[in-house]
């Protein structure tokens, strides 16, 4: 990493493993429960926090000796909303098609807490260049949690990966259905969700004993 | 200066002055960009009308509009006569009625004032095609939809689409393999009375091989929008019964 300190490279790799913002800090789960049912929109909404999150923390970073204490919240929530919702626009009118497949994005941004908690606790006490990888890294984090559960849910619940029919045809019962195999609609339902990032967080804990809090 | 940011002063300009600042940076994104986006939901909705009745681009199992560069072409080309037809069935012609807002109507219909409903006729390979907008409500934001039927109200082709369904579950409405499940299945009973259409539970018929039982296989985890599909067919469908009940006596 010649580009990067080691410090700085901490910021972007930590999130992907030992500080992830999903199964560690218990961030942006919500999001996480709602969209994980198919592979597509895991990536989509990975990517679009990604560039949230990049930016936001730099204009956060920027202008965070200035913001009043008091409303800081507000301000960092009309931030992340006027980001999202110019993106929209500009998209919108140069990419219709794309904003068509984000525009339900739109409002699990805004109220994505994953934003909002990087911003409060990274962005409001470091540099520009430090929040932009801190923000980078969480994304990466975040995106890595929602490719593993949208992968399983997708396999699972619909038999399909990115809607590519992996397990042959469930109503002409070819392939692995023709053994009797039955997809699970259980594996649609957000609950599951849950549990798939519960069995995420058993397996990260048990490898590595240090991240067990008492 | 620095140690001034807790004072109510500072706070209360601050928050004056990024309002004004945001405000107009989305005003002027917003209004910069408007005549573009208009253009594209116009071509939106031409594309969706010809997508109804089968004019597409389509592969396998994917859903493709005839290209925003041809579309207006193709749209005069198949659609032969756009009218805008009232509560008893009379229609009129109107070459703009695709830019009709089905929203504003709607709304128009509950302060009580007369609705204009807009209507379609294509011409393919020898038949008729009537397309119907139609929009209701799913679970989380509204759902909208262009219905293609021949004379006798069978479904000749569906598409939907949705502002903010659940990806993965309510979104579903807008794969091919719910909207092509519409094809074929009848609006009416044999006596000609208006029935419509439920998306079902346990429909047992996946295949949709029974085009009469006034029913599609429903999309799992997706109850509250697959309600709302099935409730805007009827309650918007319905409205045009009187248009082909004169349509038939016509021809009679």
């Amino acid at each position: 990493m010649g580009l990067l300190s080691k410090k700085d490279a901490k910021l972007i790799t930590d999130p992907l493993t030992d500080n992830n913002p999903i199964t560690i800090q218990v961030l942006g789960i919500c999001s996480a429960l709602a969209i994980t049912a198919e592979l597509k929109a895991s990536l989509v909404m990975g990517i679009a926090v990604l560039f949230v999150l990049g930016i936001g923390n730099v204009v956060i970073s920027l202008i965070r000796n200035i913001i009043p204490s008091k409303i800081r919240i507000i301000v960092q929530l009309i931030v992340v909303a006027s980001l999202v919702i110019i993106v929209d626009q500009v998209l919108k009118a140069f990419a219709y098609e794309l904003s068509k497949t984000l525009s339900v994005f739109v409002g699990l941004i805004i109220t994505n807490c994953i934003i909002m908690g990087r911003f409060e606790a990274f962005a409001l006490g470091n540099g520009p260049w430090k929040a932009f990888l801190d923000g980078i890294g969480n994304a990466f984090g975040y995106a890595v949690i929602l490719l593993i559960v949208g992968f399983f849910r997708e396999l699972l619940g619909s038999g399909t990966l990115f809607g590519v029919p992996v397990l042959g045809d469930p109503i002409e019962k070819t392939g692995l259905y023709s053994t009797g195999y039955e997809n699970n609609g259980f594996m649609l339902m957000p609950p599951m969700a849950l549990i798939i990032v519960g069995l995420i967080i058993w397996v990260q804990r048990s490898r590595n004993e240090a991240l067990i809090e008492d | 200066m620095s140690n001034n940011t807790d004072s109510n002063k500072y706070t209360i300009l601050f928050a004056i002055g990024m309002v004004v600042v945001v405000g107009s940076m989305l005003a002027f994104t917003a209004s910069s960009l408007k005549p573009n986006i208009v253009e594209n939901e116009r071509m939106e909705k031409q594309q969706n009308i010809l997508y109804a009745m089968g004019v597409n681009e389509n592969g396998a199992t994917d859903i493709v509009f005839v290209g925003t560069d041809k579309v207006a072409d193709e749209f005069s080309k198949y659609i032969a006569k756009q009218l805008v037809v009232d509560e008893s069935g009379n229609a009129v012609e109107n070459n703009e009625a695709y830019l009709i807002d089905v929203k504003k109507e709607k709304a128009k219909a509950k302060n009580g004032q007369k609705r204009d409903l807009p209507l379609f006729v294509g011409q393919k390979a020898g038949q008729t095609y009537y397309i119907a907008p139609i929009r209701g409500k799913g679970l989380w934001d509204a759902i909208w939809g262009y219905v293609a039927m021949d004379e006798n109200m069978v479904i000749q082709g569906a598409y939907f689409d949705h502002k903010g369904e659940t990806p993965g579950l309510g979104a579903n409405i807008k794969q091919r393999y719910f909207m092509d499940d519409f094809n074929g299945e009848k609006l009416l009973t044999a006596s000609g009375e208006f029935k419509g259409i439920t998306v079902a539970k346990g429909n047992n018929d996946p295949k949709n091989l029974i085009k009469d039982d006034y029913e599609v296989d429903a999309l799992a985890g997706a109850t509250i929008t697959g309600d709302g599909v099935s409730a805007m067919i009827k309650s918007d469908l319905k409205l045009y019964l009187p248009f082909f009940k004169n349509l038939k006596n016509q021809y009679n």
